[in-house]
């Protein structure tokens, strides 16, 4: 059984090690030629695929919780959602998750990932009080915020070594609800109006309508909101849909997802209202159908996520979902979000400005189309998520990042350059 | 809360059951060979789910100790989990008849040995209940696999039949038959990904069927569909066969 990303694309055979204590992964460490370390399998391109892989989830102990200071010290294996399982009940949650709570706790440091509330929380390094990795040489480093190797692991993408534990600081929740305001926009330009306007609170995130078109485009539903004072605590995952096999790949075309996007926007009712969300469906929507990659077909999809500085946001989106809307290449989920500072870790994604991000299966003229994309991103001083890609340029991306010379130079001084290998890292010289 | 023992704590389905009874809110007794080496199980399962978990040095094949192990347990527990099981390859089984031997005494006879006490007492206290994890490979004799299938074979049968004992002192009897599961065990097979259950969805079964009182679970639950179809090839045919 070949490992595959979620895209599903693409699918190489390789040779899978499970990792079950540190003398066995030092000893592999040591010997194997070249690695990656695999999590869940929840990034979306190339990132943790290779010939040869480290399957990480079954490492997965609960080490300690320190209850004064809210910090919980788990092996890199152990999912998110088995953190909330355990502690929303205790009145603890994440203080930064993604959109998905089933990756790996190493994962979401590899990706240095983000959430909802990204300009108020930052990525997840900044959760993040240390960590325990063992490098190429088979030894176990501990390594706290501000160190080189904090900066160069932290959206590394598993390319400096194998993270095994970390000590991570969870936030005090009253409720498992949140009271959400849904703000109905029509354009892009009210878009942007009321993702300024709500920044004092701490979760936003807009579903834009990709195939809208003319003076229509960047009409979304914004979603923000902040967890309830009140309320009960009371969480348990809810039982899943579940998509057994993939869809014939026509089931998604321009007609359907249109449907989708006008079913999703006309449900909503008109300028502002008001719910009271559970912690699921708030942060985790597409959680609820297993395998929902499925849906595209069994040639799999690639997710399209970049961002763009503030000054060019505007600009930016207005051309580039111009240009998707004309090419009718449909996306079912397109996510837009506005984004605080940057860190300092060399490869993390976010800047501050806005990121959309958006699925497409993959089909002939697909990658022609996603080039034309990265021209505008380029040009406007953004750049592409690695976390999903799985085709940009190096040129592109090497432009996006100012930081990679150093994180090159890094790999390449500690010997983790011939060790820590994806498709992805050898496609872009990582 | 109640306790629940898990025999043969230590193997991949083991601890995810351990795992399950502990965020549904049970104490745990892990029994196992060598249970020091279950120290990191037990505080993952005290920092996830604060219940208090106890370690138990056990071994299914000293059947001796059995009686003394279930009397010293300081509270009885309301339920048993066994799970131990031992697999070699079929050839080595069939050459070395130490190999057969630990197959049968791992897979049944010391099952028999420690769950004849349990059922005693749970009849007695008229309230409890028994888990055994048996096997598909026990549905039907195949050259591949027969030594262990026929272990478990025995095992399904035996727990059959307590069940019917057991029924009017309202104890339940759960046998659970798993087909591939993705484990230490078989990390080296090749496993078809549509047939092989991951250790944590066997766990939630398990549980969710023990909690409504059923009688045999198949997870994934296609098997019960896949060893129907294999128990009525005829013998006839079947003997020519390879699967």
């Amino acid at each position: 059984m070949n490992l595959i990303s979620w895209g599903m694309y693409p699918k190489i055979k390789n040779h899978k090690t499970t990792l079950k204590n540190i003398s066995d992964l030092s000893h592999f460490t040591t010997t194997i030629n070249e690695f990656i370390a695999y999590g869940n399998g929840r990034s979306y391109g190339d990132s943790a695929i290779n010939d040869e892989i480290l399957y990480t989830k079954n490492y997965n102990n609960f080490l300690d919780f320190d209850e004064e200071n809210g910090i919980l010290n788990i092996q890199a294996g152990v999912l998110l959602s088995e953190i909330l399982e355990s502690f929303v009940p205790r009145g603890w949650f994440l203080k930064v998750t993604p959109g998905t709570k089933l990756i790996t706790v190493g994962g979401a440091i590899a990706s240095d990932v983000h959430g909802k509330n990204h300009h108020v929380e930052g990525c997840f390094s900044d959760c993040v009080q240390e960590f325990k990795i063992m490098l190429a040489d088979g030894e176990v480093q501990t390594v706290k915020p501000e160190s080189e190797l904090f900066l160069a692991t932290c959206g590394g993408m598993g390319l400096t070594g194998v993270i095994i534990s970390a000590k991570i600081s969870l936030k005090r929740i009253n409720s498992q609800y949140i009271r959400q305001t849904t703000i109905k926009t029509k354009n892009l330009k009210e878009t942007f109006d009321a993702f300024e306007s709500h920044k004092e609170l701490p979760y936003s995130v807009a579903w834009i309508d990709c195939l809208a078109k003319g003076s229509d485009i960047g009409k979304c539903l914004l979603m923000v909101g902040d967890f309830a004072d009140d309320g009960d605590l009371d969480y348990k995952s809810k039982s899943k849909l579940n998509i057994p096999f993939n869809f014939p790949s026509f089931a998604l075309n321009t007609l359907s997802v249109k449907a989708f996007n006008w079913l999703y926007y006309a449900k909503a009712p008109n300028g502002i209202s008001k719910q009271k969300v559970g912690i699921d469906s708030f942060f985790y929507p597409l959680d609820s159908i297993r395998n929902w990659n499925r849906i595209y077909g069994k040639n799999g999809f690639t997710q399209y996520q970049f961002i763009l500085p503030k000054e060019t946001s505007f600009e930016g989106l207005q051309e580039i979902l111009g240009k998707i809307a004309h090419s009718g290449k449909g996306s079912f989920l397109a996510v837009l979000k506005l984004y605080g500072k940057e860190n300092k870790n060399y490869l993390s994604f976010p800047i501050e400005g806005y990121s959309l991000a958006l699925d497409f299966k993959i089909e002939d003229g697909l990658f022609e189309l996603l080039d034309e994309l990265d021209k505008v991103v380029v040009r406007l001083g953004g750049r592409i998520y690695l976390t999903k890609d799985v085709r940009v340029s190096k040129e592109t991306f090497e432009r996006g990042y100012p930081q990679i010379q150093k994180f090159r130079e890094f790999r390449k001084k500690n010997k983790m350059s011939e060790k820590f290998n994806s498709l992805q890292s050898k496609r872009l010289s990582l | 809360m109640s306790y629940v023992l898990i025999i043969g704590a230590k193997s991949d389905i083991a601890k995810e059951v351990a795992r399950t009874y502990a965020k549904n809110g049970y104490n745990l007794y892990l029994a196992a060979r060598g249970s020091e080496e279950l120290a990191e199980l037990k505080t993952d399962i005290e920092v996830r789910s604060s219940v208090s978990v106890e370690l138990l040095d056990f071994d299914i094949t000293a059947y001796e100790t059995h009686a003394d192990f279930y009397n010293n347990l300081s509270e009885k527990p309301l339920g048993v989990v066994v799970v131990s099981g031992y697999m070699v390859e079929q050839k080595k089984a069939q050459k070395e008849w130490d190999e057969s031997l630990q197959t049968i005494n791992v897979n049944y006879t010391g099952a028999v040995s420690i769950l004849n006490i349990i059922a005693n007492d749970f009849e007695k206290e008229r309230r409890g209940f028994i888990v055994g994890v048996s096997s598909v490979a026990g549905d039907r004799g195949r050259k591949a696999n027969y030594i262990y299938g026929s272990a478990k074979a025995a095992f399904s049968a035996y727990l059959g039949g307590l069940r019917n004992r057991l029924y009017e002192s309202g104890v339940s009897v759960l046998t659970v038959k798993p087909g591939f599961v993705a484990t230490k065990m078989t990390e080296n097979l090749d496993l078809p990904e549509k047939l092989t259950a991951q250790p944590e969805d066997v766990a939630e079964d398990i549980f969710k069927a023990q909690q409504a009182g059923r009688n045999v679970l198949y997870t994934k639950s296609i098997w019960l569909l896949v060893m129907l179809i294999i128990k009525h090839i005829p013998e006839f045919m079947f003997k020519k066969m390879s699967i």
